[in-house]
């Protein structure tokens, strides 16, 4: 776990290192209240609480989370510094631990960046700061599980845009799985139960309980569980395949 | 030993890369790792390292067996990997104090090493400059720096030289000359005089199997030119000497290298390889041929190097 911290925490500064941080930060931030604002329609709600920001995270996190994630490994490859991680002595769990926590801290940075958000709604009215917190838990473990699929997905290639779009698409059929639009692609031919299964990973689903400030037993569970899965999946490809 | 090899072996797919590889050093040892490119040299040394599993075998270094307790293997080893690879957005500094905390240094021992590593790699200059900023040289010194952190007792560097100019590569041997007393080295070349200059056993590996094995001078004398006398004369002389060097015993032929300007050149082989050295010049006095240079070829490694792995 130590060795897992230290290489966080390299991570972490080669973010800082590049302009990707600034870039990414300065983005999101613009487009998680620019949509919060204008097309939330935030004042003209007339409510003191912030669903209509936190509503549009999925979509926010769906683009721009694999956009952090997609360097993770891609770049190790590319870079061939994967040969000197690995063989330092740590193991494949703590360089993947590591990486991840180092990419959930940056988006922990970026969504703790939106507290002027928070102050707005305090100023305004007095909205019930217990389902803000509850919401921004959820958007928190959420933008964690995209960022352990994109993770995953990057450690599967060498190329940095592959691993961000198929990222990305990645994330998007785990948002959308509670639509028609993929569940009918599985009902055709998908027992019942298979399309339940399908229909229970949609994050948007569980989401929609979590923008309300409503971040139940199952949606934890789900997130956290998604995030493991990726992690030790991830753990597995860096093993199998290091070169 | 610090480092023995057993039987390695690597498949990609239906290919073999690396083919019953086996070898040993100790303390003292510096052994050259010899072979064109694509023989399996890298891939042998990564599996030592640790990065690569092996399809069959193991390497034990100090005691710890890569495939049971990898990290502890890690942990003995330092490493430099083909191409020497590094965090180019890091500066020197942030690069090594990375490493020194993965590699549990602490406190004035961390210190200690850390001021030791720059100063043997002369990076004072660069040290708050980020590895994208440095040159090819600069870059190499700092992977080296990486590799010598934690001073290990087995250092296996693929291609430390690879890419470096005359006095870089001069810099970088006499640094690996200065450590070898006192660690087992492997290194891996397709420099034939960093063998000579450096190491005291070579191995030479083709199309993944061991195809020779043992000191340079032993390798020098597989050359067939190992032992033989070149001759430089006068051009009118030239066939003198051959009547005369051609029917002695020990000699097996006398060739005409090169003719011009009146000076020709000849290289008198040996029969038996031993030196018939002795016996040429005996000879030309007695015949009263003036000879202007006479020298006893050791053999080239070149050319045994080429002999061996040259495909047919």
């Amino acid at each position: 776990m130590r060795n897992a911290l230290i290489i966080a925490r390299r991570e972490l500064v080669a973010y800082f290192a590049s302009p990707l941080a600034y870039v990414f930060i300065v983005i999101f931030l613009g487009l998680a209240g620019a949509l919060g604002f204008y097309i939330g329609a935030f004042f003209a709600r007339g409510q003191a609480d912030l669903t209509s920001f936190f509503l549009f995270h999925p979509w926010l996190f769906m683009i721009l989370v694999p956009a952090i994630g997609m360097r993770l490994w891609a770049e190790e490859r590319r870079s061939g510094t994967i040969e000197l991680l690995m063989t330092l002595p740590i193991t494949p769990i703590e360089a993947v631990l590591g990486k991840f926590l180092a990419a959930w801290a940056f988006t922990t940075i970026a969504l703790a960046l939106t507290f002027p958000m928070w102050l707005t709604v305090n100023f305004l009215g007095q909205p019930d700061n217990g389902v803000i917190v509850a919401s921004y838990v959820g958007s928190w473990l959420m933008a964690g599980a995209f960022l352990a699929l994109s993770a995953c997905i990057s450690a599967l290639t060498k190329n940095q845009v592959i691993a961000f779009v198929v990222g990305a698409a990645a994330s998007f059929l785990f948002l959308m799985s509670g639509l028609d639009l993929v569940l009918d692609a599985f009902r055709a031919w998908a027992p019942g139960y298979l399309v339940d299964l399908v229909a229970s990973l949609s994050f948007l689903t569980h989401f929609a309980s979590v923008a309300k400030g409503v971040i139940g037993l199952p949606t934890v569970v789900f997130l956290v569980s998604l995030m493991l899965l990726c992690l030790f999946v991830n753990t597995q490809v860096i093993e199998i395949e290091k070169a | 030993m610090l480092l023995d090899v057993r039987r390695l072996s690597r498949h990609f797919g239906p290919i073999t890369a690396v083919d019953d590889v086996s070898f040993a050093v100790d303390r003292g040892g510096v052994l050259g790792f010899l072979g064109p490119n694509g023989a399996g040299k890298t891939t042998t040394m990564r599996m030592i390292a640790g990065f690569l599993a092996p399809s069959a075998g193991t390497a034990i270094v100090c005691g710890a067996d890569v495939g049971q307790d990898p990290v502890a293997v890690k942990r003995h080893l330092g490493y430099l990997p083909e191409g020497a690879p590094l965090y180019i957005d890091m500066t020197p500094a942030g690069f090594l104090e990375f490493v020194a905390s993965v590699r549990r240094l602490h406190g004035g021992h961390r210190r200690q090493r850390i001021a030791e590593v720059v100063e043997r790699m002369q990076l004072e200059g660069v040290w708050r400059q980020r590895i994208e900023t440095l040159s090819k040289g600069y870059r190499r010194r700092v992977a080296l720096a990486q590799a010598i952190l934690h001073d290990p007792d087995v250092l296996i560097l693929d291609e430390p030289t690879d890419g470096l100019d005359p006095n870089q590569k001069h810099e970088v041997r006499e640094l690996i000359h200065a450590m070898a007393a006192t660690k087992a080295i492997v290194i891996s070349t397709h420099i034939l005089e960093e063998v000579e200059a450096l190491c005291n056993r070579a191995i030479i590996i083709a199309r993944g199997r061991i195809v020779a094995d043992g000191t340079p001078e032993e390798l020098r004398a597989r050359s067939d030119r190992h032992n033989a006398v070149t001759l430089r004369l006068a051009a009118d002389l030239a066939q003198r000497a051959t009547d005369v060097l051609r029917p002695l015993p020990d000699v097996a032929a006398v060739e005409m290298l090169a003719q011009s300007n009146g000076v020709a050149d000849l290289l008198v082989r040996p029969a038996s390889g031993r030196s018939i050295t002795a016996e040429v010049g005996a000879a030309l006095r007695t015949s009263h041929i003036d000879v202007d240079e006479l020298h006893t070829e050791r053999g080239r490694l070149d050319d045994v190097f080429r002999g061996i792995t040259a495909v047919p």
